[in-house]
């Protein structure tokens, strides 16, 4: 692979948010269609959600300091493409959905308890139709950005196991 | 691949590595279809409890979805200190705190008349000058009926009324549930034998569900708190609070302030080493240490639809620091099912309902 490959903080804060958003995701999905685990539940989704949204800040600090590795010269055009939307999708949707969630407990008029005593301020006035439209956009976003780790998964995994071409261990190794 | 094989890559279709991909995909894809309950059509979600409480007769929309009839009301929590030695939470130190709350009657359907309400309940939020705040929701029976989300919903389901006729769609579903589940004992005892008052000032209202207060030393210990009337009961029958019309605890709540503002002392019982925490159809021992935490003064009220409960969900879990939920089932479910009937209603409201289903909301 030619070019520098991602530093070892870049490497720390990708794996760690991976792990942590599968987290979240399962989380997620789990709690809203559970009457009984609800409320443990959601009292992990809310301190980590403000942390994925300050580590989400780190990273596109990150990127934008310090860049990425070029893809493989070889590598046909539209996966070219597909490779840069999907990560385009996937910073955008890492920044929206922690904001999403702060954004509908403000506009359903609840203490964004973080952690019990730690109460964030609203970003928005409580109304009935921002509520709806912020909690199905958290809710369908979500589903939306499991769809899009799914498809980096596949794609990272295809480099690994079938191109062989250093875009996996660029991530791993940071060569 | 259609692509020229790039160095080091296996010369023939690498149909393992693609299908080993693919089944680590599916893996996850499965999990996060279990975790979601897709793979579960029989479990108990907020959405089901939502539904079967939406079934009760009458229209709820723009409603909430359980004592869909009420009015609200502002006013003021003064905090005596006491509360102080037994929880950190901010608004038990010895202050005034800005409340605003809600009366209402048990019911599903938000136009029900007054005296059909067996149940009524006040509910309060208390808020603290660094944005914590204390919801709660509270009812004058003194027992809760069943103790597990499932008889719970069983009984929600037999309770279901035919909305064409406006009779249950099983008139022996609720004896049949009653005969099933001895635990409904007390409630049914207070039911029977509660005098019926024609006032919302008159009655007693109870958390019900056990909480833990925790001091600053972090010792926890269970409570249940109530709200206790000031104003003597004047018990009628029945038949004479029909009489009155569909509306008078509204109307009387909003003469009685008209002369001055109405008190109720908030008062916390601890449990004794053996009382049940867990389960709200058992009451504590009368002689239980209380603690008086303050007086909640109720000063004015609102009609629901402009006033300011309307778009407050009183979810019993959000709760200061030094308050924490006891694993009582019934009150843990209760925090996802009001938020499911508070999604509904606001996405009525805002003209969205669409929007109060799928995308794990309300399912």
């Amino acid at each position: 692979m030619s070019g520098r490959g991602f530093s070892p903080l870049q490497r720390g804060v990708h794996w760690l948010m991976a792990v942590l958003i599968l987290a979240m995701l399962f989380i997620g999905v789990a709690m809203v269609a559970s009457a009984s685990s609800y409320v443990p539940l959601v009292a992990i989704h809310r301190p980590l959600g403000l942390a994925l949204l300050l580590l989400v800040v780190l990273r596109i600090g990150l990127r934008w300091r310090r860049g990425a590795p070029p893809l493989p010269v070889d590598l046909p055009a539209w996966q070219k493409a597909a490779a840069h939307a999907s990560h385009l999708a996937l910073y955008a949707l890492m920044l929206a959905m922690p904001l999403l969630g702060w954004a509908m407990l403000s506009a359903a008029g609840y203490p964004v308890v973080v952690v019990p005593g730690f109460v964030l301020p609203p970003i928005l006035p409580v109304s009935p139709l921002l509520y709806a439209l912020l909690r199905a956009a958290h809710g369908w976003l979500g589903y939306l950005l499991f769809l899009t780790v799914l498809l980096h998964l596949g794609a990272a995994l295809f480099h690994a196991l079938v191109r062989r071409d250093g875009v996996f261990s660029a991530m791993v190794r940071g060569r | 691949m259609p692509e020229t094989p790039p160095r080091g890559a296996p010369p023939s279709f690498p149909l393992g590595r693609l299908t080993a991909i693919g089944a680590v995909l599916a893996t996850l894809g499965a999990g996060f279809a279990y975790a979601g309950g897709w793979l579960s059509p029989g479990r108990i979600t907020p959405g089901r409890i939502v539904d079967a409480l939406s079934e009760r007769g009458g229209d709820p929309t723009g409603h909430r979805r359980n004592h869909a009839k009420g009015i609200c009301f502002t006013g003021r929590f003064e905090a005596s200190g006491e509360g102080a030695r037994l929880s950190t939470a901010p608004m038990l130190a010895a202050g005034r705190y800005p409340v605003v709350g809600r009366f209402a009657i048990g019911t599903g359907d938000p136009v029900a008349p007054d005296a059909s309400g067996r149940v009524r309940s006040m509910a309060i939020r208390i808020a603290a000058p660094d944005g914590q705040e204390w919801r709660t929701g509270m009812n004058n029976m003194p027992v809760f009926p069943v103790a597990t989300l499932e008889a719970f919903y069983e009984l929600t389901l037999a309770s279901r009324v035919d909305p064409a006729t406006g009779t249950p769609r099983d008139p022996q579903a609720v004896p049949r549930f009653v005969a099933a589940h001895p635990e409904m004992r007390a409630f049914l005892g207070w039911a029977g034998s509660a005098p019926w008052t024609p006032s919302y000032a008159e009655e007693d209202y109870h958390a019900l569900n056990a909480f833990f207060f925790v001091d600053a030393a972090g010792a926890r210990r269970a409570v249940r708190w109530a709200v206790l009337g000031t104003v003597p009961p004047e018990p009628r029958s029945p038949a004479e609070l029909q009489a009155l019309g569909p509306d008078f605890l509204g109307r009387d709540l909003v003469a009685r302030l008209g002369q001055g503002p109405l008190r109720w002392r908030m008062v916390a019982q601890l449990a004794g080493p053996d009382d049940p925490v867990d389960d709200p159809t058992r009451a504590w021992p009368a002689e239980r240490e209380q603690v008086t935490l303050g007086t909640l003064v109720v000063e004015q009220a609102q009609p629901e639809a402009s006033g300011p409960c309307r778009d407050v969900n009183y979810d019993p879990l959000v709760l200061p620091a030094g308050i924490e939920p006891s694993r009582d089932p019934i009150l843990l479910a209760r925090s996802p099912a009001y938020a499911a009937s508070y999604l509904r209603r606001q996405a009525e409201l805002g003209q969205v309902p669409a929007l109060a289903r799928g995308a794990g909301a309300g399912r």
